[in-house]
């Protein structure tokens, strides 16, 4: 399980990182987005990945799931997810004023152009 | 009431906010006076604050009631104190100056403001590293919004680039927050101060991998080398008064280097003590030196403004990253001056643009001011203290830096650069000011003067100027300051030690 959640983590934080380095704006929001996905599940593993631990502790349970990483990624997300809208509509009105898509509001001749 | 004084720095501005966004947009006189009214609050309350942290105590306020290190506290200590009344001074001005009209050109200008504070001060006292990106965020997000104030295509432009930046840095945030937490499984800085020194050996590079991801994120705050590209765009696109706030918030990145890699990371720490060490003083050098190249090579007020912006963060740095008592202190001192002078630098800058007409603030020639000696005395006093010449507060600062430099290693380095870029400053700030002042057109000057929003700007040359006068005790309180970071007792002890919350046990000074 380990390698598989940690490969997965990898993954799409790679594929956020490249989305991140492109010249257009829409990429690099969408990039932002699959890199918080990413930190995300990485806060949710360092509580340890345990299964069918008891969320509240009762007597005689053995072992149980560690409830601060939850509540740490719950903020993570609320935060991500304005954070996400509030660049969309920046990007939006970058793209209205300048009349490009592209991160400098410049670029190519061909990336002026709004489809 | 004094035992909740701790909380008031975050929940004055957060109520000021709230009532701001209350108020209708029309009625902009009583939104002035909310917005000024509680800076000066909040600098009542950092001044209390700062009185009593000058004895060396360090208050922990529980905010749930849960003692640390499971409940979330706010911690005062000397640098958090000192810091809470350097953004009350620095707020209070740019409030000031943006009342006196700027603040009619957009909406919930002051609100945003406000909400930054909320941020500001909240980092400063934090005794929690997840409240510290949580603070983060509430400064950024408010920072985002007033980037943008104002619109105009430049200032669109270098907000998408700060938003994009800052988000990617937060995320870094939260990777190194919770490999912290994964480790030594606590995210109280007291604790953590304690623990990362147990760490097995096995999982010492764990920590120290968590560490230095931070240093890179407070580096992205701070504008350190090769993190400052951001900056001048984002800090001369700004408006003056939004300029002035940001200039505290670099030195929130500083802070938070001192904080964390000063005390948590610092001496004691075992395994991983001071493992920035070896990062600090070369990045800040190399931040110091491009920032004056920059600053020779800008062609208008505010980008040499944001350029000395990003020269200041790199002195102080130079010395605070020396981790030693004298190398701290020193830094601070530099810090807290240069804070200053440098609002005070973005608000004369736009004052100034203001009366040259088309020119308005690039470094060609233009029409006179029409309130010469007014102004040029500002930016000769405000240009000469950046720069570094006696008899200012500049001078002093990089004086304790050189001779905090003396015994150390790196200490040619540090001398070399610091003397070179400080002749390197001097003619950039005397080409900028001998192109605005002298080199002008034989067009009569304009009728617009500077009324109110001069006063603020005025006061804060007169509180860097002050910062002489009051020289000897400041630089005692600095040298406090840098013995509490690096000797964490006191710290951890006022965190951990079993007590109740102040509103169930009554007043503190009755412990």
């Amino acid at each position: 399980m380990e390698l598989l959640v940690a490969s997965g983590i990898g993954l799409v934080a790679a594929c956020g990182v490249y989305l991140l380095l492109r010249g257009r704006t829409f990429p690099v929001v969408l990039g932002l987005a699959l890199l918080s996905y990413a930190v995300n599940f990485f806060i949710f593993a360092m509580g340890r990945l345990t299964v069918g631990g008891a969320p509240i502790i009762k007597p005689g349970s053995a072992g149980h799931a560690d409830p601060l990483p939850q509540a740490l990624v719950l903020t993570a997300i609320v935060i991500g997810f304005g954070m996400i809208a509030y660049v969309l509509a920046l990007a939006i009105r970058v793209c209205r004023e300048t009349g490009s898509d592209h991160v400098d509001g410049g670029g190519k001749p061909a990336d002026r152009e709004i489809p | 009431m004094s035992a909740h004084l701790p909380a008031l720095p975050v929940l004055v501005p957060l109520a000021a906010a709230a009532l701001l966004v209350a108020l209708s947009v029309e009625r902009l006189a009583a939104q002035r006076a909310v917005a000024v009214g509680a800076c000066a609050a909040q600098l009542a309350v950092a001044l209390a604050l700062l009185a009593a942290s000058a004895s060396g105590e360090v208050r922990s306020y529980a905010l749930g009631g849960w003692p640390g290190p499971f409940g979330i506290v706010l911690v005062v200590d000397r640098l958090a104190a000192l810091m809470l009344t350097l953004t009350a001074v620095v707020a209070l001005a740019a409030a000031a100056y943006a009342a006196a009209g700027w603040d009619a050109r957009g909406r919930h200008f002051h609100a945003l403001f406000q909400f930054q504070l909320v941020g500001l001060n909240g980092a400063f006292l934090t005794g929690d590293l997840f409240n510290l990106f949580v603070f983060f965020e509430v400064l950024l997000i408010a920072s985002y919004c007033l980037l943008a104030h104002g619109l105009g295509v430049a200032r669109l432009r270098a907000a998408l680039h700060y938003v994009v930046l800052n988000l990617a840095a937060s995320a870094l945030f939260l990777i190194a927050v919770s490999l912290l937490y994964g480790v030594t499984g606590t995210l109280n800085m007291a604790d953590l101060a304690v623990r990362a020194g147990q760490a097995e050996p096995a999982d010492a590079p764990l920590v120290a991998a968590g560490a230095l991801l931070l240093l890179v994120v407070f580096g992205v705050k701070a504008a350190l080398f090769p993190l400052y590209f951001w900056l001048p765009g984002a800090y001369a696109a700004a408006a003056a008064p939004v300029a002035a706030l940001f200039s505290i918030m670099t030195k929130v990145g500083v802070y938070a280097i001192i904080r964390v890699h000063g005390q948590v990371f610092g001496p004691d720490a075992g395994g991983v003590a001071l493992v920035a060490a070896p990062w600090l003083v070369p990045t800040a050098l190399v931040t110091l030196a491009l920032g004056i190249l920059g600053a020779l090579a800008a062609r208008s007020l505010a980008g040499l403004t944001a350029y000395l912006t990003v020269a200041s963060v790199g002195t102080a740095l130079a010395a605070a990253g020396l981790l030693t008592a004298a190398g701290v202190a020193a830094g601070i001192f530099y810090l807290v001056q240069s804070t200053l002078v440098i609002a005070a630098l973005f608000l004369l800058g736009e004052l100034i643009a203001l009366q040259r007409g088309e020119a308005a603030d690039a470094l060609e020639t233009g029409r006179p001011v029409a309130q010469p000696l007014l102004l040029g005395v500002l930016f000769l006093i405000a240009g000469m203290t950046v720069v570094g010449m006696p008899p200012f507060s500049g001078f002093l600062g990089k004086l304790m830096i050189l001779h905090a430099a003396r015994d150390a290693t790196a200490g040619p380095w540090i001398w070399t650069v610091i003397l070179a870029t400080g002749l390197l400053a001097l003619v950039g700030v005397a080409r900028a000011g001998s192109a605005v002042f002298w080199r002008v057109s034989s067009e009569p000057p304009g009728a617009a003067k500077a009324g109110a929003a001069a006063a603020p700007a005025a006061a804060l040359v007169a509180a860097a100027v002050l910062v002489v006068a009051c020289a000897a005790p400041l630089k005692s309180f600095a040298d406090a300051t840098a013995a509490q970071i690096l000797d964490r007792r006191a710290y951890v002890d006022a965190v951990l030690s079993p007590q109740a919350p102040p509103y169930r046990s009554g007043p503190r000074e009755a412990r």
